[in-house]
């Protein structure tokens, strides 16, 4: 099996895997990182966004062979020294969220979102840009409202 | 999903020796069409060339008279690109009507085109612009390329390096996507030239992209939503699936098409 290395988290891994190894398995598997969660596996709901060399991908379609030498966030990566980073502190905040099963998704496709688009993202913006990212308990209400209130703060 | 030998070849060449020397292999580019495809089952190539270590296949060049796109450019970085918004802005509006960011950042111009999905957005700004698709091996005419429902006029082992773009004096891109997934239930790109011959291009109507001649007859004597009056495109040889029926297809071909003319700029 080939083997990989790159910056998870801004540590270096490395590991083995097949060729046709996801990122999403080699992160949760390989890596024992379970924070990112596999939805729909078709590549439509957004729960396993992570951000490869900054920009905000779905890890269930993405070879995991293919990051060789890449810069990976997850969702475990983006607390500093114990605290919420201020997306995942206004997810909180704003209680946006129930089950919680699309919130790392979620919250890695907002922070790419105020990063591309500023304090001032516009909540048309918020929903058109995680209109792939799907949440089968809130409505959306609140997390529109979290992604607000965490651009301000970021 | 089957497993694959993996290349990661620096250039064009290296790429399409790689691909005569497999068995079935397939090239990738953002890969957000080939891994959904192969995950169910649908593709199962011995080899993949990932194309997108290649140096210089990405790219936004803009001349005089063209926007010219590597093939290994990212919808996202054309969506974003502030000398196409100045030069063609309904093709960096288009763009950023594609998928969702996620995709955006992933998917390619030339994987796009080269895929041919009958409900692909690029297809109808390739034809609606009149552009000319280039390849390690030759110019083809977007009149040309797309041959039919994922089908192109791609020989084996062609490798889109390039798409050039006509600069029109307006157009305009109007789409009516499908909630879920974002493709084109119906997309209507109209442009007009400094000579004022005009192109509409439809997709998601049909089995590929395709022009009506009708309309840009008449909207090329006058470029106007009135010069559409009377003139309805048929649902006969258009899609009908659980998503719409071909009637309502042909109904928004007209619909998009007049908006698309009045948001021409």
């Amino acid at each position: 099996m080939p083997a990989i290395s790159m910056k998870v988290n801004g540590k270096a891994v490395s590991g083995n895997v097949e060729n046709r190894t996801l990122l999403v398995d080699f992160i949760r598997t390989n890596l024992g990182l379970t924070g990112t969660h596999v939805g729909c596996d078709t590549s439509q709901c957004g729960a396993c966004v992570v951000h490869i060399d900054g920009k905000a991908v779905k890890s269930c379609t993405t070879l995991a062979v293919a990051c060789e030498g890449a810069s990976v966030t997850t969702i475990e990566g983006i607390a500093k020294n114990g605290t919420l980073h201020p997306m995942q502190q206004a997810f909180h905040e704003n209680h946006g969220l129930q089950c919680g099963f699309c919130t790392p998704g979620m919250i890695m496709a907002s922070i790419d979102i105020v990063k591309r688009n500023g304090k001032k993202v516009s909540e048309e913006v918020i929903r058109r840009e995680l209109s792939q990212n799907i949440c089968r308990c809130t409505g959306y209400h609140n997390i529109v409202a979290a992604v607000q209130s965490a651009a301000e703060k970021m | 999903m089957e497993n694959f030998n993996y290349h990661r070849p620096a250039t064009v060449n290296a790429a399409a020796a790689l691909l005569k020397k497999s068995k079935g292999g397939s090239y990738m580019a953002g890969g957000h069409t080939l891994l959904p495809t192969m995950k169910q089952g649908l593709a199962s190539p011995s080899d993949i060339i990932d194309l997108t270590a290649i140096k210089g296949f990405s790219g936004i060049t803009i001349g005089k008279s063209a926007v010219v796109v590597k093939g290994g450019t990212t919808h996202m970085e054309v969506a974003t690109s502030a000398a196409v918004k100045k030069a063609i802005p309904a093709l960096a509006e288009l763009a950023g009507k594609i998928g969702g960011v996620h995709v955006r950042h992933k998917g390619t111009i030339g994987g796009s085109i080269a895929n041919s999905d009958p409900a692909a957005d690029y297809p109808s700004a390739c034809l609606g612009l009149g552009a000319t698709i280039v390849t390690n091996k030759r110019k083809i005419p977007a009149d040309a390329f797309f041959t039919g429902m994922f089908q192109t006029a791609l020989k084996d082992g062609e490798i889109i390096t390039e798409v050039s773009f006509p600069i029109p004096k307006k157009s305009s891109h109007m789409k009516f996507p499908n909630p879920a997934s974002r493709y084109a239930l119906v997309g209507v790109f109209v442009s007009q030239d400094a000579g004022g011959k005009v192109r509409v291009a439809v997709t998601g109507a049909g089995p590929k992209v395709f022009r009506v001649p009708d309309m840009e007859a008449a909207l090329s004597k006058s470029f106007a939503v009135s010069a559409l009056a009377g003139i309805s495109a048929k649902a006969k040889g258009l899609n009908a699936d659980m998503h719409a029926t071909a009637e309502y297809r042909a109904h928004l071909i007209g619909v998009l098409a007049r908006r698309a003319v009045e948001a021409a700029k």
